[in-house]
């Protein structure tokens, strides 16, 4: 994965607004470049789509943690109260499923939202303290109000002059290097 | 506003913009970052952290005290066992819930408006969480041994009972405060790489740059992000009807007179967020002020959140209708009196506030003049903060101090320390809400940058 020393991460372009990113990000793609990324101050409607990322699997990371929660909160309570120390408690059946109902409901919505973060952040491939992208000065407003395509070097079609010809052909506001 | 008779996307009626115009991605990032960056505090913060700090140490006194001595120190005694904890612990919980309601239901429904108030409110929330936490944990007489609660393997081998709505709370808040700051946290990681990027000193960049995680804003990380946060959206909102439904069968599963009714849950629930959205307007004129926030949390934002707590109030206005109705319409004895003593005994006066604040004063909301008032719905938020208190402080001590054997009533009366924790735990409350307000962000940038996308005010001119 990683390149070696010395050699460059990619290219970088900044464009001026979505709508240019989006058109840009269309037009790479069109090229044949797959090792694409894109960067913006906020999330861009279908910018993840054009670059052949199309579904994700956070929903099923969240529905795998819900039914271990269930499954657990409940099993929990009837191996406690049922199983390992039965307790008579104002005459009720042991496998009292209406009392257990709370404990169950909630401990599927915590394993749940706990499986949504981490499955987000591990993804994601989150935390990572440093990318090659953070190496360009201008990439510090892609936190703020600029727009940033990259070019992986990585990519089979990438050929430092032809690439950066490419970028610089669809208007961008910038074109740096990165440092690997 | 609600004369106004232009489109409104929002279908809140009000027409008042969510976002005064004019503003850039730049601007609206300067503009909220700024009172963190740049360091602009304004005097008034440090009057009202001073006195919320000092507020901080009466309650660390207090717990102290009680830790020393024991909760013998309280008005408590058989039968008002409960006192003033568990209405604090109600009231505080309870106020959470507008936060999560603003946050998770409201971005479900797609309203924008949430977007000037959702940070702070998540906020308010976790600090509320917190400070109801800390009382059934002060009430248990022996704090030590909390973990009792838990199902740990301990060499007693017991375990708890899990028939008991004692044992539901445990769960239902400590999922609740989890579940509250997972989903701000996850708000935050875009705004935290923004400060991140914008900080100027090293350390404040180390700071919120571990914070951030790494976030770059990659469109394939925004997408799951995306995903991952409407996700918690739709679980944190049953859950948050499931707290209050929880904190209500404390009372509910019980025999006592005044408590053991099927309407206990939705009233607790609708309760709950009432007071919760008169939390969050006392908390948002103050911040809007200090911070001149005007163009972000505008006169939409106070209208709407001033119509959400008349409905609200409409509906705990009719709780107290249905338990009056069936106090007398089961003809059970004890159920009765209690109801007649809740009007006309020790503390009726309590009682009468209680429909003085939450029923009789919130009707001025129907008012469109009143809902624009600042001064008027800052007073009325405070209002209502207090008319919801001394609601719970009826339902806990008035149902209790009436036993079903006469021979056991008493009459609860709050001491110093009992004032003290109280005082003391709103002391806690402001003072980790102004040290939010000066280190993270009030408004999410984020989610701020995408409603000015969405609204195409500005941007379209190319900045330099």
């Amino acid at each position: 994965m990683t390149p070696t020393r010395g050699k460059l991460f990619g290219l970088l372009a900044e464009f001026g607004d979505q709508e240019a990113l989006l058109e840009a990000t269309r037009r790479v793609r069109a090229a044949g470049y797959t090792k694409l990324d894109a960067y913006t101050p906020y999330p861009v409607e279908d910018l993840a789509e054009e670059l052949g990322f199309h579904t994700t699997r956070v929903p099923l990371l969240v529905l795998v943690g819900g039914i271990l929660g269930a499954l657990g909160g409940f099993l929990l309570q009837y191996w406690l109260n049922v199983l390992d120390y039965p307790i008579n408690v104002g005459g009720r059946p042991l496998n009292s499923i209406p009392s257990w109902i709370i404990v169950t409901f909630e401990l599927t919505i915590l394993s749940a939202a706990i499986f949504a973060v981490l499955g987000m952040l591990a993804l994601n491939r989150l935390p990572m303290p440093h990318h090659p992208v953070f190496n360009v000065p201008e990439f510090a407003l892609a936190s703020t109000n600029r727009f940033f395509l990259a070019v992986e070097a990585e990519d089979p079609r990438y050929d430092s002059r032809a690439t950066r010809e490419l970028l610089e052909s669809l208007g961008p506001k910038g074109v740096w290097d990165i440092d690997a | 506003m609600a004369e106004d008779r232009s489109p409104d996307p929002g279908g809140m009626g009000a027409s008042a913009p969510v976002l005064i115009p004019g503003y850039t991605l730049l601007t609206a990032t300067d503009k909220i970052s700024s009172i963190l960056i740049a360091g602009k505090i304004p005097r008034i913060w440090w009057l009202g952290f001073g006195l919320s700090f000092l507020g901080l140490g009466v309650f660390v006194v207090a717990v102290s005290w009680l830790l020393y001595r024991g909760v013998g120190i309280w008005g408590i005694n058989r039968p008002v066992m409960w006192g003033f904890a568990i209405t604090n612990f109600v009231w505080w919980i309870g106020i959470g819930h507008a936060g999560t309601l603003i946050s998770a239901f409201l971005l479900l429904m797609r309203q924008q408006w949430r977007t000037s108030i959702n940070r702070f409110a998540e906020a308010m929330t976790i600090f509320a969480v917190i400070c109801a936490g800390l009382f059934p944990l002060l009430h248990l007489g022996r704090p030590k041994f909390f973990y009792w609660l838990f199902p740990y393997p301990s060499v007693y081998n017991v375990w708890p009972q899990f028939r008991s709505p004692l044992v539901w709370d445990v769960f239902a808040v400590s999922t609740y405060f989890t579940v509250s700051l997972l989903f701000w946290y996850v708000g935050l990681i875009p705004d935290f790489a923004t400060l991140r990027d914008r900080a100027r000193r090293t350390w404040v960049k180390v700071v919120y740059g571990i914070l951030s995680m790494g976030w770059r804003g990659s469109a394939r990380h925004w997408k799951r992000y995306e995903m991952a946060y409407l996700l918690l959206a739709g679980l944190a909102t049953p859950l948050v009807v499931s707290v209050h439904t929880v904190v209500s069968f404390d009372f509910s599963i019980a025999m006592v007179p005044g408590w053991h009714s099927t309407i206990f849950p939705p009233y607790f629930v609708a309760g709950a967020i009432f007071s919760g959205f008169a939390m969050v307007l006392s908390l948002a004129i103050p911040i809007r002020a200090a911070f001149g926030l005007h163009d972000f949390i505008t006169e939409r934002h106070l209208d709407n959140m001033a119509k959400l707590m008349l409905a609200t109030g409409l509906i705990v206005a009719y709780g107290y209708m249905s338990e009056t109705f069936m106090a007398w319409w089961s003809g059970d004895p004890e159920e009765s009196y209690v109801m007649k003593d809740r009007l006309l005994g020790s503390y009726g006066f309590a009682y009468w506030a209680v429909l003085g604040c939450n029923v009789l004063a919130p009707q001025v909301l129907w008012w469109g003049r009143a809902r624009r008032n600042v001064p008027l719905l800052f007073v009325l938020s405070l209002v209502v903060n207090v008319g919801m208190w001394t609601e719970r402080f009826v339902i806990v001590v008035q149902s209790l101090h009436r036993d079903f054997m006469p021979s056991a009533w008493r009459i609860f009366v709050p001491t110093f320390w009992d004032w003290a924790t109280l005082l003391g735990s709103i002391g806690l409350f402001l003072t980790l809400m102004f040290l939010f307000v000066r280190f993270l962000p009030v408004i999410s940038m984020s989610e701020m940058r995408a409603l000015l996308h969405s609204k195409k005010t500005g941007e379209r001119k190319v900045e330099p």
